[in-house]
């Protein structure tokens, strides 16, 4: 093994030591709030709004719920882990360490990366648990279900790095999670079925990408779609891809970070 | 310096540093106490030996590059134009020598820090090149980095993390595996005396502290050369001394240091060759010997008892009554002081003290600068 590559492995590792212990230095921030969110949502849209729903695809609505609310978490988290994290550091100026530091960009990328998913998969488990609490948990496909957090956390903390990247003031890692997540959630096939809807708004959600995520995840719990499976894959190995590769070009030019 | 040894602040940092780090040779222990001209800056025969053997003992200062007759730092026509077309650097080229103490000084916006942000690959070049001990900072960025420790200018570490954290964190960016990194942050953080501050939030240090973290952290990946910028800014003399000593050691145990500071006494008492930076170009590149020589005139102040409005210029001696109690004396270098002394006495004038007007260094820029303005304005 060659010495650059343990010298960027333990680069690496410091990397991720570093952004969890930052999620667990707030851990009030981080991991609570979310927690309380998802209860909410289960106790309102899957108790007392959902008992008087009908089954979706042989389910109860609260079973339904769960696949959503924790493609919601792991989404939003993985997202805003990374924006904060980053910009944090581009704002308190801590991110020349890295830069000024022998660390080829695909380590600092990774290490970010792997930081947000961590915190996305975690409070992916966390909604689990508490979905346990309402409903019985399944499992159809777990490799399904594991590829498919894995994925959808890696492109969000991917776009999450790109938003913090460009931000040049809090306001600007506000906007997009506010303006754009937030409603292309809602409209992503966490709580219905695109198949209720008429057209043009079917056509219309076919376009959004995290209705492809979030089908491929209950189709990963329970084995039901809306869409094909290997379209879902498809969709989430392109964006992180092309994020992927545009978060490194973006590293490797320093820019919003190099003058 | 080990916890327990001296807690004064008198007490330099470190001041056995160079000792521990294997210089102890008494020529070395007085190069670091005092400004040496280049040429009286042999290395030493065992000093060397060590900086030729050290690579194979682990320690820092042959880690990756082995030690030859290669600068330490060597750019040249060096050039950056911003964005907003602003040129920061018009063509530099400079040369630091192995072991330097190096002082790069600048008014404001002359160039320094765009110069040491393209160093540490934080501003990318317009043109030219740069090397770091042979290795070029632009083809072999990785390997050039690893040569180097920056102090920034400002604060940049997360204000929220401990300062052991950071400087352990700060190893791992370099590769250095965990445990070795916190051996070394024990042992800056005790030579930097910061040790008792070790597991607080960096936030809660004074900013002579965090001076000195930013220095710690900087020596986390035992770099051949640091950079330091304006390290002492907003520090008390008392702590910059200290700072100024644990340098000294540090470059007395073989590390190349680059410093720019506004403290012209500190760059005149630290370093052996000094190169003077205005609008982008380097007006002076010389040893602090032979530029303190280019100043052949004199000013004393002195402090008298009330002086008449009529002082006769003395032979040689131009003087000049600043207040009722102030006189202004300018001669040529080496002129004596005599003849004035006996003119004042004459006159029943009482004096009571006597010092220099302004550091030399201090005039010698103020005059290189201003010539260099001059220049530019008959140019234009």
């Amino acid at each position: 093994m060659s010495s650059t590559f343990t010298n960027n492995m333990v680069a690496l590792k410091t990397v991720v030591r570093r952004e969890i212990m930052r999620i667990v230095r707030i851990w009030s921030q981080t991991l609570i709030p979310p927690a309380i969110t998802a209860s909410l949502y289960f106790i309102i849209f899957g108790t007392v709004v959902g008992s008087h729903l009908p089954p979706e695809h042989g389910y109860k609505y609260m079973a339904y719920l769960v696949p959503g609310l924790v493609m919601m978490q792991i989404i939003t988290n993985s997202y805003s882990n990374l924006t904060s994290s980053f910009f944090g550091a581009k704002f308190q100026r801590f991110v020349e360490e890295m830069l000024v530091s022998p660390m080829p960009s695909w380590v600092i990328l990774s290490g970010y990366i792997i930081g947000a998913m961590a915190r996305g998969l975690t409070l992916g488990v966390i909604v689990l648990l508490i979905s346990m609490l309402f409903t019985p948990l399944h499992m159809a496909h777990p490799l399904i279900i594991l590829t498919t957090a894995m994925l959808t956390s890696m492109v969000f903390a991917l776009a999450g790095f790109v938003n913090a990247v460009f931000a040049k003031k809090f306001d600007d890692i506000a906007i997009v999670p506010s303006f754009v997540l937030t409603p292309l959630t809602y409209l992503g096939g966490v709580f219905y079925s695109i198949n209720q809807l008429g057209e043009p708004w079917h056509s219309i959600s076919l376009v959004n990408p995290i209705l492809y995520m979030v089908n491929a995840f209950r189709y990963g719990m329970l084995g039901i779609t809306d869409i094909p499976i290997w379209i879902a894959y498809a969709v989430m190995v392109a964006f992180a891809v092309l994020l992927g590769g545009f978060g490194l070009w973006l590293l490797h030019r320093g820019i919003g970070m190099r003058s | 310096m080990i916890r327990g040894q001296g807690s004064g602040w008198n007490r330099p940092f470190g001041m056995n540093a160079h000792k521990r780090w294997g210089a102890t040779d008494s020529r070395a222990t007085a190069a670091a106490n005092q400004s040496l001209d280049p040429a009286d800056f042999k290395p030493l025969p065992h000093l060397d030996f060590y900086r030729k053997t050290t690579h194979m003992r682990g320690l820092h200062l042959g880690k990756h590059v082995p030690m030859t007759d290669t600068p330490a730092l060597e750019i040249t026509d060096l050039r950056k134009t911003y964005a907003n077309g602003t040129v920061a650097l018009k063509g530099v080229s400079l040369t630091v020598q192995q072991g330097d103490f190096f002082a790069l000084l600048g008014p404001n916006g002359a160039g320094k820090s765009t110069l040491i942000g393209i160093l540490s690959s934080l501003v990318n070049a317009s043109g030219g090149s740069a090397k770091i001990f042979g290795v070029s900072i632009h083809e072999q960025r990785s390997k050039a980095m690893h040569l180097i420790g920056m102090v920034p200018q400002e604060i940049n570490f997360n204000q929220f993390e401990k300062p052991f954290d950071l400087c352990v964190n700060q190893a791992g960016f370099y590769g250095i595996p965990r445990a070795e990194a916190m051996r070394r942050a024990e042992k800056y953080l005790k030579e930097l005396r910061l040790w008792d501050k070790a597991e607080q939030p960096a936030r809660s240090l004074s900013g002579g502290m965090k001076r000195r973290l930013m220095i710690a952290r900087a020596m986390m990946n035992e770099p051949k050369l640091l950079i330091l910028d304006e390290p002492t800014a907003g520090v008390d003399i008392e702590i910059r001394r200290s700072m100024w000593h644990f340098v000294r050691g540090i470059n007395a145990a073989g590390t190349t240091v680059i410093l720019t500071t506004h403290y012209l006494e500190e760059a005149e008492q630290l370093c052996r060759n000094i190169a003077i930076i205005d609008h982008g170009s380097i007006v002076e590149d010389t040893s602090m010997k032979n530029l303190l020589s280019k100043l052949d005139v004199e000013t004393f102040i002195l402090d008298t008892s009330e002086l008449p409005n009529d002082l006769p210029d003395v032979n040689g001696i131009t003087v000049k009554r600043a207040d009722a109690h102030t006189l202004e004396a300018e001669m040529a270098r080496g002129h004596d002081l005599n003849s004035l002394f006996v003119m004042l006495d004459k006159r029943g004038i009482t004096v009571t003290s006597m010092r220099n007007k302004a550091n030399r260094l201090e005039e010698l820029f103020v005059r290189l600068v201003e010539k260099n303005d001059d220049g530019k304005e008959n140019a234009a």
